[in-house]
């Protein structure tokens, strides 16, 4: 390694070993907000002068407001893309959010993290990646579908299914043309209730399984959506043949803490703060609180 | 480390020695009951104390805790929250001994907690062997918690007309300094292996099986109607895990002044049988039924904590049977499952 290549720069968990506190988030600011619909917004949190968010796709961090609270928020931009900052696509929907949402551009928040097991990024070069969003569950996977797209010549084929309930709940619809325009990425995209101006696909998001044939053996399945999603997705996976090790899913809880402690995220035996919250479906399978 | 013995009229003095020097927590007489409490008189504790409503738990994992101090809540300011001062536990039952081996685990392992064990290194523990069973619902004799070889620094064994103390810390050793003990002779020790070895006849079991075919039977269980049964008498109103020695689960929340700006992040004791406790933000709850949270419960007490840690979660105290408004108890509860098994058909 040549010295002069190496840089001062530590992780945000380092930096919260350095400061003794596993409860104690670290100060980072709000550098920009972006209304995404009506209910989602696009924080990109710009972090601490060197101190990098070292994380993988499917990780999450624990979001503070002093004075509010603490909410596990899955981290939204690629590693590949993260220079000193990251995004989380937020929507106001409990006490934590609600407040982050009246948050302006400069205001300070706290974080600790990240936490958790993301996908394996890894260990998928070579492979075909079939990912399967539905509504806001595009947050956690836009990270890895990013992250796959900037090193796209290690990957095979890459399949994006996306559903949203109506044409307004479609996020990053920036990145979504993007998707849609690019020759090496397949992108499908289905809205539950079409309007007017809509002339895509309509139906739930297992209808678009029918317009793509994947080769099962070398596909792997990433997928992140409502609890209600999953059931009818993995019938679809399981159709095309995927192997239950080879499906990942994502699943949400209230992780409280983040370390594997307070109880909260527990499925069954499993912390999903530390197991998960990225699972393979033949772990999970078993585990009646899964799904 | 050794073995002294503590004349019972040197008890006092040896309590009163601590006082300047720690916070001294002990077994008090309380509303009729006993309660593990702070106390400033040495006369104050009880060591022939049955049960406690709540454990000694409250030492290490208090009911609620700062974690950090809120300064300037718009500016991002905080400060550390203070440390405990230096703490003796005394008179800790070897059930609640063998609880604390596991909340050491648990806070000590994966994530370390830094509260827990900032706190847990500033604590000496003092126990004292039980001589007969503290009621009808104890079944430490079942669960092997009847007896602890560690995780004391002095463990007292009454012997009549004095302790036998067994000094296990240098810390423990250290607490002896300038007080009034002998070491044990032949004799006494001869009155030790008497007494030790006579008390366990008059320690039932309450378990109709062995309490190593729990985890296997719990695993054969997750689909037992007797859940349901269970679920519709339940009140979830979390008393079993309130008072539970071994209940680490809990909630986090910032108390802040009227404008705002100062306050704290505190954590505070939570129960997996309150409605909320698995609810995630837009109102989806993993575990919305009584039955399930039940299940959850006895899960984690008789095989999830034991997959993760290494030590089973319950340690046979009884005071979830106390507590219960409805009468449901681990015993009852392990004893019905046993039998449903074995009985086959019925499940």
């Amino acid at each position: 390694m040549i010295f002069s290549d190496m840089k001062q720069n530590i992780t945000l968990s380092d930096q919260m070993d350095i400061q003794q506190g596993l409860y104690t988030p670290l100060m980072a600011r709000i550098a920009h907000i972006q209304q995404m619909t009506e209910l989602e917004k696009l924080f990109t949190i710009e972090l601490p002068k060197d101190i990098s968010l070292g994380h993988h796709p499917g990780q999450f961090v624990e979001v503070s407001i002093l004075g509010v609270g603490e909410a596990p928020i899955s981290i939204s931009s690629s590693p590949s893309r993260s220079n000193g900052s990251f995004e989380i696509c937020v929507r106001k929907v409990g006490d934590l959010t609600n407040a982050l949402h009246q948050m302006k551009e400069g205001d300070v928040i706290g974080l600790r993290g990240p936490f958790g097991r993301g996908f394996p990024f890894e260990n998928l070069h070579g492979k075909d990646i079939l990912f399967a969003a539905g509504g806001l569950g595009l947050a956690p996977l836009r990270s890895f579908i990013n992250q796959v797209i900037d090193e796209r010549s290690n990957f095979g084929r890459v399949i994006i299914l996306y559903g949203a309930r109506n044409p307004a709940e479609l996020l990053f619809t920036n990145e979504l043309q993007e998707w849609g325009n690019r020759q090496d990425v397949e992108f499908y995209v289905t809205v539950d209730r079409g309007e007017n101006d809509w002339d895509g696909n309509v139906g739930v998001i297992t209808t678009l399984f029918k317009k793509i044939s994947i080769y099962p053996r070398n596909t792997v399945a990433a997928t992140c959506g409502p609890p209600v999603m999953y059931r009818f997705v993995l019938m679809e996976l399981n159709a095309k043949g995927i192997s239950e090790g080879n499906i990942y899913l994502s699943l949400e809880r209230h992780m409280k803490c983040g370390v594997g402690k307070c109880g909260h995220c527990q499925i069954n035996d499993l912390y999903a703060c530390q197991s998960g919250p990225v699972f393979p479906y033949s772990e999970i399978k078993g585990k009646e609180e899964a799904l | 480390m050794s073995l002294t013995i503590l004349k019972k009229e040197n008890l006092n003095h040896f309590i009163e020695s601590l006082l300047p020097h720690y916070r001294v927590g002990g077994p008090v007489e309380k509303n009729g009951g006993f309660a593990f409490e702070e106390i400033h008189d040495a006369s104050e504790i009880r060591l022939d104390y049955p049960t406690t409503i709540l454990p000694p738990k409250k030492f290490l994992l208090p009911v609620k805790e700062t974690l950090f101090e809120i300064e300037n809540a718009t500016q991002g300011k905080i400060k550390p929250a203070q440390a405990d001062p230096p703490t003796v536990i005394f008179g800790v039952h070897t059930c609640d001994l063998h609880a604390i081996q596991l909340l050491d685990k648990v806070f000590t392992s994966g994530h370390p907690d830094p509260h827990y064990i900032q706190r847990r290194q500033n604590t000496i523990i003092i126990s004292i062997e039980c001589l007969k069973p503290c009621d009808e619902h104890s079944f430490c004799k079942s669960m092997g918690t009847l007896s602890a070889d560690e995780n004391f620094d002095i463990h007292m064994l009454d012997l009549g007309d004095s302790y036998a103390l067994d000094v296990f810390s240098e810390k423990g050793q250290q607490l002896l300094e300038g007080i009034d003990v002998q070491p044990a002779t032949q004799r006494d020790v001869e009155s030790i292996n008497r007494v030790l070895s006579g008390k366990w006849q008059h320690f039932p079991y309450r378990l109709d099986f062995d309490v190593n075919d729990l985890p296997p039977l719990l695993d054969m269980s997750m689909n037992s109607s007797l859940w349901d049964e269970l679920g519709e008498r339940c009140l979830a109103c979390a008393a079993c895990t309130n008072v539970c020695p071994t209940c680490f689960c809990f909630n986090v929340k910032d108390i802040v002044d009227l404008r705002l700006v100062e306050g704290k992040r505190e954590r505070s004791w939570d129960s997996c049988q309150l409605d909320a406790f698995a609810t995630v933000a837009g109102g989806h709850n993993f575990r919305e039924d009584r039955s399930l949270r039940q299940r959850h419960r006895f899960m984690r007490k008789g095989k999830y904590i034991l997959n993760a840690h290494g030590y089973l979660g319950c340690v046979g105290c009884g005071r979830c049977a106390r507590a219960c408004l409805v009468d449901i108890t681990p015993v009852k509860v392990f004893n019905e499952l046993y039998l449903r098994q074995i009985a086959g058909g019925r499940s």
